[in-house]
């Protein structure tokens, strides 16, 4: 046996292009994806309009977007924007202070990782936290709750994220978490934005492709009424490359026939009614109430507020939370940040100055580049759409 | 403001600074070299390329140094030692200098440290030195108080000769990207191995000399290999980003024609890494002219070392300093990770 027969590290296994190709899995199929963009354009240039617009509403359709570089299989004439779907890039301002100024006072904060660099306004938890302050990234309510029970101190889980996050964080209050245990929501209801951000002036919506993650929970049956009251069609897709052009094509006929309907283009994984015991958990611990998103706009109903009847594990039921010492001005450069712009479907990472300059993954001005559902990290890494 | 960027405005070195990006690249320019005399070589420090060119006689002597701090020092493919001496002798091949004539060795081991594990570790530099015919020739051993260092580090430099020096700026438009293996078997199974994850598989790195196998390639097609870099650090996307950005042009890579382990794949999904951003230490990304792409597939693929060579993409002359990705649906960038995915794995 000669020296290199011996080599550690041969080659293993087997050996396969890294994307699509021989070995591609069923939802990434190149010539199904190509006969649903050439479908795609078909209906598009059958619709009376210059532009078609479509907007999705989640961060993790966005990755799928540009991570397979969609937008550059779609006709000029579509027009395919990311709405208010990244959570973390509504939450207020005003909201991470309160779990800064929870962290400073001395509370344990636990919270997602995506919300550790959010700015707040003069700083954010993980400046606290090098600060001295205890704030620990988790990955779900209930760790949150394992790291109340083994210590006697208070633990606030800052709990943010759409009803794929709220209902495991009601889940986490209904079964009984120990006393030193609270909760500082800051989760947000989805409908209510998009009927709001369809009816700003200067933003076009023809069609939207809803979160088929969300829906697995509230259902599609959900989005009727929204369906009828914005005019607009909603078609709930999936994630994967086909998922997407599939929902998209679906959305386009609805477009062209001036169809106000909704359909499930996800029915692998959704269903009319969705997750009613889900539901039914989420409905029980919280209650909407009027509030800001960040950089888009007051809306109502769309801020989940724990009900009167659990106010005994609402932080702000438990402590007075004081953010007056944090108010003060932040980074000049927030008050050119164009998130809010961006997130209410105006404007491209790219029409803002800032993008890939002074704002950057490592370097953040906005919690769009903060958080990897926030369109500008994404188009960060994958780019928009190559100017080919 | 994140905790790093405080550090590098309180003056103190950050993590970031040693991760092969650009953060690294300005420590080097603005603090680690500013005051050092000019060199006045024709492939000096400026050009910071993956070694050298000392000019002797009619000879192009190229040199080259590298650390070794990887964490674990044992993982699964291979070890520090075998990594100090493929990580030299590949970056003098990737500048064309695949006769290595030369390595010093030089460690520096904490208190403590169990003289088993020191032994086992010269025994697998020896092995590598074998493979890549590569004599080590002098060397330096300090040992630390326990505590002053982890473990151990293992500096190796290398000294190695050219017919024809090949730099990693040389890229025309339409030449062929060729990679001489599959990609991200080192980054994956150093990680997986760090966290504990056994997926079951035969996870390997593929660290390994390659001047045998770069050989072949020069050997049929000379001077029409116009570039070549060993995608270490921040992976296949970083080595061709820096190509791209240094050549002046732009680079198209097809997805389906990359070569990825399936294990490699399926741990990267888990991970959430991209196999294309993680560093590799057993292959090289070789820019060569279109008439040539051919011979120099078969040539490398004649090796044992080559059997998975690819031709991935070309050069193009739009989008400059940029790499596009045709992942088979549609085109987007590749971008040069901007951090590490994870320190010491090299």
């Amino acid at each position: 046996m000669s020296d290199r027969d011996r080599v550690p590290g041969g080659p293993t296994g087997d050996v396969t292009g890294s994307g699509a190709g021989e070995n591609a899995l069923e939802f990434r199929d190149p010539e199904k994806a190509n006969a649903l963009a050439e479908r795609a354009a078909e209906l598009v240039a059958a619709i009376d309009a210059e532009q078609v617009s479509v907007m999705h509403v989640c961060g993790s359709h966005e990755q799928s977007i540009a991570k397979f570089g969609l937008r550059s299989m779609l006709p000029d004439g579509l027009e395919l924007r990311m709405g208010p779907g990244c959570p973390v890039c509504v939450t207020d301002m005003p909201e991470v202070d309160e779990a800064v100024a929870l962290a400073k006072a001395g509370v344990t904060v636990t919270t997602y990782g995506d919300m550790l660099h959010v700015p707040g306004t003069s700083m954010s938890l993980s400046e606290a936290r090098d600060a001295g302050a205890d704030v620990r990234v988790v990955y779900s309510a209930a760790e949150a709750v394992e790291i109340a029970e083994k210590v006697d101190d208070e633990v606030v889980f800052f709990a943010t994220g759409f009803e794929t996050t709220a209902a495991p964080t009601a889940a986490v209050i209904t079964g009984g978490p120990p006393e030193n245990f609270s909760v500082l929501s800051a989760h947000k209801y989805v409908p209510p934005a998009m009927e709001v951000v369809a009816a700003m002036p200067d933003t076009e919506v023809d069609g939207f492709l809803a979160a088929g993650n969300a829906a697995t929970i509230t259902g599609w049956g959900l989005f009727e009424e929204l369906a009828e009251e914005t005019e607009t069609p909603i078609t709930v897709g999936g994630f994967e490359p086909l998922d997407i052009l599939a929902g998209l094509v679906a959305l386009l006929k609805d477009i062209r026939d001036g169809e106000r309907t909704v359909r499930n283009a996800y029915p692998r994984c959704v269903t009319e009614v969705g997750n009613e015991p889900a539901q039914e958990q989420l409905w029980e611990v919280f209650t909407t109430e009027s509030g800001e998103w960040r950089g888009i706009a007051h809306i109502p109903d769309a801020n989940l507020v724990l009900r009167d009847e659990y106010a005994d594990v609402s932080a702000r039921e438990r402590f007075d939370i004081d953010t007056e010492p944090l108010s003060g001005t932040g980074s000049s450069l927030v008050d050119d940040c164009i998130c809010g712009d961006i997130m209410a479907g105006r404007a491209n990472p790219t029409d803002c100055d800032m993008f890939g300059e002074e704002c950057t993954p490592e370097n953040p001005v906005g919690a769009c580049m903060v958080s990897s559902e926030g369109t500008c990290k994404i188009w960060h890494e994958y780019g928009g759409r190559p100017d080919l | 403001m994140s905790g790093d960027d405080e550090l590098e405005s309180a003056g103190v070195v950050t993590l970031e600074q040693g991760s092969g990006g650009k953060a690294m690249r300005n420590l080097v320019t603005d603090v680690l070299t500013a005051g050092f005399p000019d060199d006045a070589l024709p492939v000096g420090r400026d050009a910071m390329d993956d070694g050298a060119v000392v000019p002797v006689g009619d000879r192009n002597v190229v040199m080259t140094t590298d650390s070794h701090v990887v964490d674990p020092p044992f993982f699964p493919g291979g070890d520090i030692g075998r990594l100090a001496v493929s990580g030299t002798v590949n970056d003098l091949a990737v500048m064309g200098a695949t006769d290595v004539r030369a390595l010093s060795s030089a460690v520096v081991v904490e208190a403590g440290y169990p003289e088993s594990d020191l032994e086992r570790l010269s025994n697998s530099m020896a092995r590598a030195c074998r493979e890549a015919d590569a004599p080590v020739a002098t060397g330096d051993t300090k040992v630390m108080g326990n505590g002053d260092i982890d473990g151990v580090v293992l500096n190796t430099t290398g000294l190695g000769i050219a017919d024809h020096v090949v730099r990693d700026d040389g890229l025309s438009p339409n030449d062929v990207l060729v990679v001489t293996g599959a990609v991200g078997r080192h980054g994956v199974a150093l990680l997986a191995e760090r966290e504990g994850i056994d997926f079951g598989t035969t996870l390997a790195s593929d660290v390994r000399p390659i001047n045998g196998v770069i050989a072949e390639a020069l050997s049929v097609a000379g001077e029409n290999v116009t570039a070549m870099k060993d995608p270490t650090r921040m992976g296949l996307a970083g080595a061709a980003n820096e190509m791209a950005t240094k050549s002046g042009v732009g680079i198209e890579l097809r997805q389906d024609r990359i070569p990825v382990p399936t294990d490699v794949k399926g741990a990267s999904e888990m991970l959430g890494l991209n196999p294309l951003q993680i560093a590799n230490e057993g292959i090289a990304l070789l820019g060569v002219d279109p008439t040539v792409a051919e011979d120099v597939l078969d040539a490398l693929r004649s090796h044992p070392d080559g059997q998975d060579a690819a031709a991935i993409g070309k050069a193009i002359d739009d989008e400059h300093g940029r790499v596009l990705l045709d992942t088979g649906l549609g085109t987007r960038y590749l971008r040069e990770p901007a951090t590490e995915p994870a320190p010491r794995i090299c």
